[in-house]
């Protein structure tokens, strides 16, 4: 592997790992307060999920560079994380952060099953370990999303209030990175334009059969993955405040 | 369970071959005291964590790499059980590095016909075998493992731990988990 390809794949891992940290964040911070216990504990399972797939790319990033993933998560500066607005955004109301989850579940069901076939092992392996785990999310959030739709004029209105920030915020999620191009033409990963229309196609589809049309494409516009964004720093400040205080602090 | 490795050892012709086989055995056994933390009742060879126990060539004393796999990849128990297994094949008296693969990824169909049962018995719905199709078992019905009544209802697709769902019974009414299929 080259220097160029080496470095990007670094790149691409760490932006991945810190959408799936970030997300199951804002997620957990449902625990405890969902809105029925059974719902409550559905959505803990799947940011304990999310955790869990961060700490697989942060592993297959290790494997690259030697980083400490958990130094990765917890002694990093916001400036050097490379998550998008989209996992960013504050959790919102139970509608904001349904349909979120299902826009990622419904990436990541294309992504992974791509990425599967990658012929770079470390990240193949920890696609096809990942995609298995979100048969169950995708299940869960693809109900929710028909239920919020079609249930109440208020579940609807504010499924559209979601959407319409959520929507323009998608296309940073999906974007390529300025390394990604290096990575496709080495054959590490897929064509990320194929991937891109798959994965607004399947979301659309699913929200249209929910009545829940999100209008045009979200503009192709840059992933802004070196921007912080004041919600990527509130959200930081709490998932490492415990560690900044006490780095020693062995395990819990 | 009767070996040659046994025999050959019982009648006291050994040669280093015979050790290392014996060893391995030990090392097996040794594994079968380790339980999941979340599911006390099965051992995580049946449970199919254990994915392969060899003897490293080289050493000064005996290095017996123990090679594991996690069931899910956010189960919190995974480090317990790297650190039980080690303790558990280190008081053979040999070394002993435990390693962590993703490849190729657990599935519920590593779980044995043996610990199957043992789940039922202790009141979890084993999940059905699937051979890739995990979508077909998870939508398959589930018999109620405390009265075989076959009508059971998903109450919730996510349980007290990663792997179960929450079911109940139309036939005896009450709540049970189901190890999901995966």
């Amino acid at each position: 592997m080259t220097a160029d390809v080496t470095s990007a794949l670094i790149a691409r891992l760490t932006a991945m790992a810190d959408d799936e940290l970030l997300l199951g964040h804002r997620d957990s911070e449902w625990t405890g307060h969902g809105p029925l216990l059974e719902e409550d504990i559905a959505l803990a399972n799947l940011a304990q999920d999310e955790i869990g797939h961060a700490v697989l790319w942060y592993g297959a990033r290790s494997q690259l560079d030697g980083a400490d993933p958990d130094a990765l998560a917890f002694a990093r500066p916001a400036e050097d994380f490379l998550s998008c607005a989209f996992v960013e955004q504050p959790r919102g109301d139970w509608a904001f952060t349904l349909l979120r989850q299902f826009l990622f579940d419904t990436y990541e069901a294309e992504v992974l099953a791509r990425l599967e076939r990658s012929p770079h092992a470390p990240l193949a392996e920890a696609a096809a370990k990942a995609r298995r785990e979100e048969l169950f999310h995708l299940r869960h959030t693809g109900m929710w999303v028909r239920r919020l739709g079609l249930g109440t004029e208020e579940s609807r209105r504010r499924s559209l209030d979601a959407l319409q920030v959520l929507w323009p915020l998608y296309h940073g999620l999906v974007a390529a990175l300025p390394g990604d191009g290096v990575l496709v033409e080495a054959g590490v990963l897929p064509d990320w334009e194929t991937l891109r229309g798959a994965t607004f196609d399947r979301a659309r589809t699913a929200l249209v059969a929910a009545e829940l049309d999100p209008g045009r494409d979200p503009d192709p516009t840059a992933a802004e993955r070196d921007v912080v964004r004041e919600q990527r720093r509130e959200l930081l400040a709490t998932l490492q405040e415990v560690a900044r205080q006490d780095p020693e602090a062995a395990a819990w | 369970m009767v070996t040659l490795a046994g025999a050959i050892s019982r009648a006291g012709v050994r040669s280093p071959a015979d050790d290392a086989a014996t060893l391995l055995q030990r090392a097996w056994t040794a594994l079968r005291t380790v339980k999941d933390p979340e599911i006390p009742v099965i051992d995580v060879v049946e449970l199919g964590v254990v994915r392969a126990v060899t003897l490293l060539p080289d050493s000064a004393r005996p290095l017996v790499e123990v090679t594991i796999t996690p069931t899910f990849s956010a189960c919190p128990a995974l480090h317990e059980i790297e650190r039980a297994a080690y303790e558990a094949v280190r008081a053979l008296g040999v070394e002993v590095s435990v390693k962590t693969v993703l490849s190729p990824p657990w599935t519920t169909d590593d779980i044995t016909d043996e610990a199957r049962e043992k789940l039922r018995a202790f009141g979890i719905a084993p999940p059905g075998r699937h051979e890739g199709l995990i979508e077909i078992a998870l939508d398959a019905p589930v018999r109620c493992p405390r009265c075989e009544h076959p009508d059971t209802r998903l109450r919730n697709a996510f349980g007290s731990t990663l792997c179960r769902e929450i079911r109940t019974c139309a036939g005896c009414g009450e709540t049970f988990e189901r190890f999901k299929p995966l």
